[in-house]
């Protein structure tokens, strides 16, 4: 017969105002199996956890029931508990008499009776509770960072240094992201990449690092710790061992008119490619869409050209496949494109640019050399409008939410614009300023107080081109409304910074989920910022949402904190509540047939089947085989096995049997 | 072909010459335009003042008229008698009881299924059929005009894209003319003040639209609304009061100038009509282009 | 859980009658701008667009009554290029013609839209007598309600030379069915 201890708890006044709490451990009393009950207000507490251990250890109990808050609360402590005090952690169950009695019920005596049943149920499932012990997994201690942009660098050099191997997959030919595009970064004006290109070195000398780019995550299969990922190395046509990173060939290659992506549009680039010059590597990458070769026609310039005979044209993509711990997703951002802006030209006004696009005009290695240039017609600016929220927070267009950078970045560009020309008069139409960070505030004044910039609250209805200008018309509603209109030059939206494209389609292959934007999901907005909803992927930087480079640094930071944690131990411990397909004695050997339905049910895919086989290695029977290390216990397969073989541990049929009848 | 004919008030006196050139072009067309019996004002904007029931329900009438000829598709070459007509459309589709309670008003049943389509719906239908029917001599530069009410409210026109829409254009296009690039497709000419009451408004915003097309260089300035027309062409006079300026670039009606395009006799277009004369210039050359090999 | 509103309005506001009767919510008003800035007359107001929602926002008596004898809101082309910009999609044309309904029936309307409305009876009188607009009949009746009897008189003459003006009106044949709809609907022929 078991000797369970009821503790019931009155959780201050949320269960203890609305239940009785005194006389439901008056009746637990005298359930059969249960050999002490007590009540108190605060059971988590020190004190609390105490009497539950002084309890177990004065009555010899083999079990308890804790009734109090939502098992996800506590169920952890009271295990903890019941541990110390020498029980198996798996005797313990909590019954909620909070979130599924006190909080939705209100005071009466049939709450209370409610309680009281809520304890019952619990009591009779805790005497047919048997021990189990936690299953133990192996970690492979390495991890895997998908995104090759500022935050997978951190993250990657940050984990790289804890002493673990990683694994850097980025899918565009060279490392930098966004970052590598900008000209300065605010608040400090510090050359973007002057700040970056050191790390992007870092990362392909570490010798913890390999690093893969132009390469993406092809397949995802397993689970935390233990993670088998096929990456897809795309063929270059180039030999990375050979290459010197010369140059040459990108000299000889006869096609000129590629649009430059990393230009953002506003220049040109060959067929033969390294997408800037600082790129780590600086190994160039055959663009076979465009390639005349790989069109069919005759070329091979490129070829000739290499000193040391590195241009392979019969390159071929690769799989790579790789045992990781950790995944951590750094694929960064996309920027809204002027083509989703009807009322400012559908994209068709070459003068009406997005910010990034500004960017690559200021930046130094930019298409202009770091000048200011109309793209219509290569002539300095005189008047630019700079629009912000353009794309954010608009219903209409379905982005809800804020950029969060565009405000300090549109401030910058007005300034680099008056730093550049100081005769260029800069306007901002703004909804709101939002510069919080460490120095940001004072950025945007300098832009206002010094540079001249002048900031008009309004939002811009239409821009149209007249006589080679831009009609901007805009309104001032600090004047009541006033209608503005500007003859400019150029004008920079500070356009909607949106999920990457191919974001979605990463997401389903690691099962992580996204938010209804696109965005990735956090575990919990506030506590587990880092985390995924699948364990053992972490996130980093603007995949999560739009943010700065300093919230990205620190966020990738915290993400390898995490990672590393992880891969600090070499065994991941496990909650045993997992199915299991039962055996038997010869000659049955097991009640499962070897229909395998679960197998193809099972939404983890941890099941397969084993062989029976006699000393001879003759085949008896094959039944199915759960893996304790992919099962999640969802019961899926239980329910629907035909003869019941299976049965799921702390959860078993029997168990919930007897918990309905003793309703 | 038929469809349903919904002429509205304005096209059977003001904008007569609207109702002569749909007619004449349609015919070419091979589009024979029933006109939905004893139909009634749509109601245009006073109604909706008087009250929202009158509004839908006068607007509805003509649906029901129109279903009960058997008509599934009714074109209303007026902008405004579209927007007010497509409107009661939207709302009456797929809702029952709606329906319901304007047939117990109107006195005749309407369940909910009549489609109203504007001029230009309607011509880009035939977009082969007008190419084919022109000589393509119609080499003019042209500022196609559309106005608010085809293409807006979106969830009423349902119809081309709301800033810098093409279908006019298209459809001019096919019949060789030239449409230009020019922005004030879409820019109200001030009708919802109404021509009679604040007639000084209306010069200025319908003068905006004058000017920008005479800069352009078109010839004429298209459109497919009778209000457009009347405030850009009737009212000449104040517009070049107010621009002091002497502008007579001529406003046509769509179906006139694809007449025009057509060879149908001017008098049939009703052009003798137009206030500001119709008078166009030679047509632009012809451009022969030839096949570049584009060697970089 | 409480069970009070989260917007817990005063019923009279106009701020509230709007929602009810039209369902626009002006609290979603973020007050951008981009409808003035868009607006063709905004320049012509007094009180541009998001200037009356912001007013209506407060529901104050003392701002309602401001935007209900403005002059603004009856300069209202209802040409809809606010409503297809913004970014909130709040359907302000509606909102206006709410606010006129509201000020005519408030005995507030501003002197100025004595004509506008001069012209929404003498065409809704022809209607409802026709059952088709007859223009002459509207302008004769529009320039009697408002005194403005000369106005246009040469461009009448000139619309007739033209064959533009019909002198006398075209109906419909059903003018019993159009009588019933204007009774069922607005109680009375006008």
């Amino acid at each position: 017969m078991s000797r369970l201890g009821v503790f019931v708890c009155h959780c201050g006044e949320n269960i203890g105002a609305t239940v009785d709490v005194t006389e439901v451990a008056e009746r637990c009393k005298h359930m059969p199996g249960v050999a002490h009950a007590e009540d108190y207000k605060y059971l988590c507490s020190n004190p609390g956890q105490n009497k539950i251990k002084q309890a177990i250890e004065e009555h010899q109990l083999d079990g308890v029931v804790v009734a109090a808050c939502s098992p996800r609360m506590h169920e952890p402590t009271f295990r903890r508990a019941v541990t110390d005090a020498g029980l198996n952690a798996y005797m313990c169950e909590v019954a909620n008499l909070r979130e599924h009695c006190s909080w939705v019920h209100e005071k009466a005596d049939s709450t209370t009776e409610k309680a009281i049943d809520l304890v019952r149920l619990q009591v009779e499932k805790v005497k047919r509770n048997k021990p189990l012990d936690t299953i133990q997994v192996p970690i492979t201690r390495s991890a895997l960072v998908i995104g090759g942009g500022i935050a997978g660098i951190q993250a990657a050099l940050d984990i790289a240094d804890s002493g673990h191997k990683v694994i850097m997959v980025e899918r565009s030919p060279a490392l930098g992201g966004h970052m590598a595009q900008l000209s300065e970064t605010f608040p400090t004006l510090d050359c973007s990449q002057c700040i970056l290109t050191p790390r992007m070195v870092d990362v392909s000398r570490h010798p913890n690092i390999t690093l893969l780019t132009y390469s993406e995550v092809e397949h995802v299969e397993g689970f935390i710790g233990n993670f088998k990922v096929a990456i897809r190395k795309r063929a270059r046509m180039v030999d990375e061992d050979l290459c010197t990173g010369c140059g040459e060939c990108l000299q000889k290659c006869p096609t000129k008119n590629v649009a430059d992506s990393f230009n953002e549009g506003l220049s040109m680039r060959r067929a033969i490619y390294v997408p800037f010059a600082q790129a780590v590597p600086n190994i160039p990458v055959i663009d076979t869409e465009n390639c005349r070769k790989f069109q069919g026609k005759k070329c091979d310039r490129c070829a000739k050209a290499c000193p040391t005979k590195a241009i392979k044209f019969d390159q071929k993509d690769q799989i790579i496949n790789v045992e990781v711990g950790a995944i951590v997703v750094a694929t960064g951002y996309q920027v809204m494109g002027t083509e989703r802006f009807p009322e400012y030209g559908y994209g068709t006004y070459p003068d009406v640019i997005t910010g990034l696009q500004f960017e690559r005009y200021a930046s130094a290695s930019g298409p202009t050399q770091g000048v200011i240039k109309r793209p219509s017609d290569g002539k300095e600016p005189e008047t630019v409008v700079f629009l912000a929220c353009s794309g954010s927070r608009d219903a209409a267009k379905g982005v809800k939410y804020c950029s969060k950078i565009c405000c300090m970045y549109t401030a910058k560009h007005a300034m680099l614009l008056k730093h550049k020309n100081h005769h260029a008069k800069a306007y901002v139409f703004y909804m709101d300023i939002r510069s919080a960070g460490k120095n940001y505030d004072e950025f945007v004044r300098r832009a206002i107080e010094e540079d001249g910039v002048k900031y008009i609250r309004g939002r811009v209805s239409r821009i149209y081109e007249e006589d080679g200008k831009l009609i901007v018309k805009g309104a001032d509603t600090l004047l009541g409304g006033e209608p503005v209109e500007i003859k400019a030059d150029m004008v920079v939206l500070a356009s909607a910074a949106l999920p990457n494209h191919g974001q979605g389609e990463l997401a389903q292959k690691l099962h992580v989920g996204t938010d209804p934007y696109g965005f990735v999901a956090e575990a919990h907005p506030k506590l587990r910022p880092v985390e995924t909803t699948s364990a053992g992927i972490f996130l980093a930087g603007a995949c999560q949402s739009p943010r700065d480079i300093p919230e990205t640094v620190g966020q990738a930071s915290a993400a390898a904190a995490k990672v590393t944690a992880l891969l600090s131990r070499s065994h991941l411990a496990r909650e045993p509540l997992v199915a299991e397909v039962n055996r038997k004695p010869a000659p049955q050997f097991s009640d499962c047939t070897g229909c395998l339905l679960c197998e193809t049910a099972c939404p983890y895919q941890a099941i397969g089947h084993e062989e029976i086989k006699d000393r001879n290695g003759n085949v008896l029977k094959t039944v199915a085989k759960i893996n304790p290390g992919l099962c999640q216990g969802c019961g899926t397969c239980v329910s629907l096995c035909r003869t019941k073989a299976i049965d799921l541990h702390g959860y078993s049929n029997e168990q919930i049997f007897a918990e309905i009848m003793s309703l | 072909m038929r469809i349903g004919y919904y002429p509205g008030c304005s096209l059977t006196s003001s904008a007569r010459e609207y109702d002569e050139s749909v007619r004449a072009v349609c015919e070419v067309l091979d589009l024979t335009l029933v006109e939905i019996p004893d139909w009634n004002c749509c109601g245009a904007s006073s109604a909706h003042v008087a009250s929202e029931e009158l509004a839908l329900s006068l607007r509805a009438r003509n649906l029901a008229l129109a279903e009960a000829a058997g008509l599934d598709e009714i074109l209303a070459p007026c902008a405004a008698c579209f927007s007010r007509l497509a409107s009661a459309s939207v709302e009456l589709a797929d809702n029952p009881q709606k329906c319901q309670a304007v047939s117990e008003v109107v006195g005749m049943p309407y369940s909910g299924g009549v489609k109203v389509l504007n001029m230009l719906a309607v011509l880009e239908r035939f977009k082969d059929e007008i190419a084919a029917k022109t000589d393509q001599s119609f080499r003019h530069k042209v500022a196609c005009y559309y106005g608010c009410l085809l293409v807006r409210p979106t969830k009423v026109a349902q119809f081309d894209r709301v800033e810098d829409p093409q279908s006019m254009d298209q459809i001019m296009a096919a019949a060789g003319a030239k449409p230009v690039r020019w922005s004030s497709k879409t820019e109200c000419c001030g009708t919802g003040l109404s021509t009679i009451t604040r007639t000084e408004l209306v010069a200025n915003l319908s003068g905006r639209i004058v000017a920008d097309a005479a800069k352009r260089e078109a010839v004429a300035i298209v459109t497919a609304c009778p209000m457009c027309q009347t405030n850009l062409d009737m009212r000449r006079p104040e517009i070049n009061q107010k621009l002091q300026e002497e502008h007579r670039i001529p406003v046509l009606y769509v179906t006139q100038a694809l007449g025009l395009a057509m060879g149908i006799d001017p008098q049939r277009l009703g052009l003798h009509r137009n206030m500001v004369p119709v008078e166009l210039p030679e047509p632009e050359p012809e451009v022969v282009t030839t096949d570049d090999d584009d060697e970089d | 859980m409480s069970s009070i509103s989260h917007h817990d309005r005063q019923t009279t506001s106009l701020a509230n009658k709007i929602q009810e009767v039209t369902g626009v919510a002006l609290q979603n008003c973020y007050q951008c701008g981009k409808c003035a800035a868009g607006c063709p007359v905004a320049g012509d107001m007094e009180m541009p667009s998001c200037q009356v929602l912001r007013l209506l926002q407060y529901e104050s008596p003392d701002y309602d009554r401001r935007v209900l004898e403005s002059e603004s809101i009856w300069l209202c082309l209802s040409c809809d290029t606010c409503h297809s910009r913004c970014p909130q999609t709040i359907n302000t044309p509606k909102v206006m013609y709410f606010l006129r309904e509201e000020a005519v029936r408030q005995g507030l309307a501003h002197p100025k839209s004595k004509d506008a409305q001069a012209f929404h009876k003498a065409f809704l009188g022809s209607v409802a007598r026709h059952g088709r607009l007859h223009e002459i009949g509207m302008l004769m009746n529009y320039k009697v309600r408002t005194g403005h009897l000369f106005q246009d008189m040469t461009l009448g003459s000139k619309l007739y030379q033209k064959g533009k003006l019909e002198l006398l009106p075209h109906g419909v044949e059903d003018k019993a069915a159009v009588k019933k709809l204007f009774k069922r609907t607005t109680g009375n022929k006008e």
